[in-house]
């Protein structure tokens, strides 16, 4: 009987860890939303998105910050999934037991996990210094690298989730492997390719790390791509930094038109593909 | 003697079978496993002959390699021949393509492609023929009415094909197959997922168009064998064991293995 | 019938299509190639000067153009050590509450949450650590771990010191706010695909929810578990922004104290990195660059040999 009450003592206990762990975790999430829209709320206003970021002392907006992020990630997520869809097509319709494909599916594992930093240093050392200038075609090349492997990835586990015997029906009526490919098992896997690419976007709205020293940043209204792009991570870095209560005010507003974008982003791409992808 | 006079009764009703595919000294392997030994039978034009024996026999091996299915796989071999008009199946500069527009299939579980029900028709028929849009539409009609869905899908052509019931979608696969109008239908235990009344229907579609189309059809129901092959192969472990009229087999199959495997005392 | 009049079917597409997907796989392939050399390249004049002893000098002086790795190197790892001491036991609470202790209604708006918190963006976790958190933390949290753990022979050396708010041990809570969601999410997928009769069996017997977690569940899904851990120390080891604004930015370390403010990799190129004067300090920073590439790829090479280990061990298991 002591036994048995030790052991039913540990159980309670250890559920009440459970317990007080999903709490530790909600907590932090509350805390930092609220914050958010706390703080976000109220440094926003119509000029956060008409006007452009000031200098210090003076009042502004995010205009130039936000375009350029749009124009950024746009260019970027362009540029990276048509290459991370053919790639990951590739892994799973004729690499699955090829050398090229085991070896392509481990450089990927690698460019997956590759801090976003590093990819920025790349992008500097192939570009920025060749050019010899920042600019914001080689933020969107940094952020295209960071697209590609999560689409790759994606795109692959989807592909896999074909049952065979769709393969099959399509080549027992004659259908060359190019037309299977694109017709019947791209075709069955569109919503969750859109999710990956969605989830693809959600990450790189927000990476600061690889814009740092390829887009740099800038304090006007700027469409060069040969010249450096105002974005809205590496401002809200800049501005936070900051000892300037109105920057950091605009930081705040920011942060917030960030969080909301890539929470959305998630969501919509929840509700696109409901089975589980892993990325 | 008994068994020839009851073999020349049944062909007394049909004109004499005509060869369409012969299958000759057939040998095929997974790897290093040699599934099927050494096969020799014929498959006649205009006439269902089906495939029955244990699961693990080789039934449905034999039948993916008539139309060439194992090619998309790098470890399974054939040698031996596989004629068709006298042509060798096997030989490596066979478009398989070509082929399978030749030779359709349809499988154990309906395997609607994720678009239309129009289209799943027209897929086939568009990778082999170029037709204008009213051509196409009576090849869609005319295969859904030879598989006896026109009437359930004639109003919503252009919902997906993924919608319908599992039967509809056996159907539809098989009106897939015949569109592109070939002459063997591979039917690879066609009823297995269906229900009773589905599986049925099947049948009588079987019956229907063998008029038009070759069939060969892979079972593991020896009373569907009965019903509706006319030439039935008994296979064990890989070897052809009984190949013969189904009414002989059924009735006095010559063989021992055969009569414990149809009379239940084994399988 | 009559025999329909077929096209020959064109092998051109195949070709051309099999071609053009193998060629965008090969690209992924050059591209890290492409990373590697250039890491290398830049990092070289830095190489060629400093050689091994880079990895453990600890003076950071451009100035002086003397450069050394050891500080840097130290605050990654010590941070991220921080963050899994502390994220691991977390996730795995999160981990049995979702999926044996919530209300059936609960569990996906709750693993959603849990979801959501690994989709905020970095530099959100960063500007929060430090305009929020660090101040709270230095004036309420860390006098209370000061005068309670900072008692206890040796152990207590780690907390003591200054109480700034900003630092390393912040940055490793931070650091651990932001993995938690990854390596919970990582755990719950695993322990849901755990045979339920095999949960079964164990309750039939009279086990606890506990035992069934801990003896059942746990040993039948460690390769997946193990997994979501590396994927959360990796994280970690390579984030820049949440720990950029709350490590504290020195190059200077005295002591072993964690409150002591320090330096990480990645926090060294994200400040110094844009100002730095082209030649042997620009080669030191791409050369911490090219040491956090090692590291990371040796611990996802390391967990891929283990789990592969596993998976051996198990046999045909997945």
């Amino acid at each position: 009987m002591e036994l048995h009450k030790k052991r039913k003592v540990i159980n309670k206990i250890a559920l009440a860890l459970s317990l007080a762990a999903m709490s530790f975790g909600l907590f932090w999430l509350a805390w930092i939303l609220i914050t958010i829209l706390h703080l976000g709320i109220s440094g926003l206003s119509l000029a956060v998105f008409t006007q452009m970021t000031p200098p210090p002392g003076s009042a502004g907006g995010l205009a130039n910050a936000i375009f350029g992020s749009f124009v950024m990630v746009g260019l970027a997520t362009l540029i990276g999934t048509p290459i991370g869809i053919l790639a990951g097509v590739y892994l799973a319709e004729y690499g699955r037991i090829t050398l090229l494909g085991h070896v392509t599916r481990f450089i990927n594992d690698i460019l997956l996990s590759a801090p976003s930093i590093v990819i920025g240093l790349f992008i500097y050392a192939a570009l920025v210094v060749p050019m010899g200038k920042f600019s914001a075609i080689s933020g969107v090349i940094a952020l295209a690298l960071l697209v590609i492997p999560v689409v790759i990835r994606t795109t692959e586990n989807i592909l896999r989730l074909v049952p065979d015997s769709l393969r099959e029906a399509a080549s027992a009526l004659g259908a060359p492997k190019w037309i299977m490919i694109m017709q019947v098992t791209v075709r069955a896997s569109q919503a969750g390719i859109m999710t990956g690419i969605l989830l693809a976007v959600a990450r790189i709205a927000g990476e600061t790390a690889p814009l740092l020293f390829t887009a740099l940043s800038n304090q006007f209204w700027s469409t060069s791509m040969t010249d450096p792009m105002a974005n809205l991570p590496v401002t809200i870095f800049r501005f936070a930094m900051s000892p300037f209560k109105d920057w950091q005010d605009l930081a705040w507003a920011g942060v917030l038109i960030i969080t909301a974008s890539v929470l959305v982003l998630n969501i919509v791409a929840r509700a696109i593909f409901k089975e589980k992808i892993t990325t | 003697m008994a068994n020839v006079t009851l073999q020349q009764q049944s062909t007394v009703k049909k004109p004499p079978p005509v060869t369409q595919l012969a299958i000759r000294n057939f040998n095929f392997y997974y790897g290093k496993f040699h599934a099927l030994k050494n096969i020799n039978m014929d498959v006649y034009k205009s006439r269902v002959t089906a495939f029955i024996g244990p699961s693990g026999c080789g039934k449905s091996t034999l039948l993916r390699t008539l139309n060439r299915m194992y090619s998309l796989y790098p470890e399974q071999r054939a040698d031996g021949e596989l004629l068709l008009d006298g042509k060798n199946l096997l030989d490596g500069d066979l478009d398989v393509n070509e082929l399978r527009a030749r030779i359709g299939m349809v499988f154990q579980k309906p395997t609607p492609f994720p678009m239309s029900i129009y289209d799943n028709i027209a897929f086939g028929v568009r990778l082999h023929e170029k037709m204008s849009r009213g051509q196409m539409d009576e090849r869609v009609e005319w295969a859904l009415q030879r598989s006896a869905l026109w009437g359930e899908v004639k109003d919503k052509l252009g919902q997906s094909g993924m919608s319908l019931s599992g039967g509809q979608q056996q159907r539809l696969c098989i009106a897939r197959g015949i569109a592109v109008k070939p002459e063997i239908l591979l039917l690879d235990e066609p009823t297995s997922a269906l229900d009773p009344i589905s599986t049925l229907r099947i049948e009588e579609l079987i019956h229907d168009l063998k008029k038009d189309f070759t069939i060969v059809i892979v079972t593991h129901n020896m009373q569907q064998a009965a019903r509706v092959s006319d030439y039935t192969a008994y296979m064990y472990l890989g070897e052809l064991i009984e190949f013969d009229l189904t009414d002989s087999l059924f009735i006095k199959p010559k063989k021992k293995e055969t009569e414990d495997y149809i009379t239940g005392r084994f399988g | 019938m009559a025999l329909p009049v077929r096209k020959k079917p064109s092998q051109l597409g195949d070709f051309i299509f099999a071609n053009l997907t193998r060629s965008f796989a090969i690209l992924a392939l050059a591209s890290l190639a492409g990373i590697i050399a250039s890491l290398f390249y830049g990092a070289w004049p830095s190489i060629q000067k400093f050689g091994l002893p880079f990895l453990w000098t600890p003076d950071w002086n451009p100035p002086m153009a003397k450069f050394g790795a050891l500080i840097p190197i130290y605050g990654t790892l010590v941070t991220s050590i921080i963050a899994l001491v502390i994220a691991v036991p977390v996730s795995f609470g999160i981990a049995i509450f979702l999926t044996e202790l919530s209300p059936p209604w609960l569990r996906r708006p709750l693993g959603t949450a849990i979801e959501l918190l690994a989709a905020i963006p970095s530099i959100v976790y960063g500007m929060w650590g430090l305009l929020v958190f660090a101040p709270i933390f230095g004036q309420y949290i860390q006098p209370v771990l000061k005068a309670t753990l900072g008692h206890i022979p040796l152990f207590g050396k780690l907390f003591e010191g200054p109480t700034l708010g900003v630092g390393l041990l912040s940055a490793g809570i931070i650091l651990a706010i932001m993995i938690i969601p990854f390596i919970a999410a990582v755990m719950r997928d695993v322990f849901e695909i755990t045979p339920q009769m095999l949960k079964e069996s164990a309750y039939g017997v009279g086990a606890t929810t506990w035992e069934v977690v801990w003896n059942v569940v746990l040993p039948y899904t460690k390769a997946g578990v193990i997994g979501g851990i590396i994927l959360g120390l990796g994280r970690a080891l390579g984030e820049t922004m949440a720990v950029t604004f709350v490590i504290g930015n020195t190059n200077f370390l005295t002591n072993i104290s964690l409150f002591s403010p320090g330096n990480s990799i990645t926090s060294a190129l994200a400040n110094e990195f844009a100002e730095a004067e082209p030649g042997l300090h620009t080669a030191a920073l791409i050369e911490l660059g090219l040491i956090l590439f090692v590291i990371t790829f040796i611990v996802l090479a390391f967990s891929k040999v283990l789990l592969m280990r596993l998976q051996r061990q198990e046999g045909g298991k997945t």
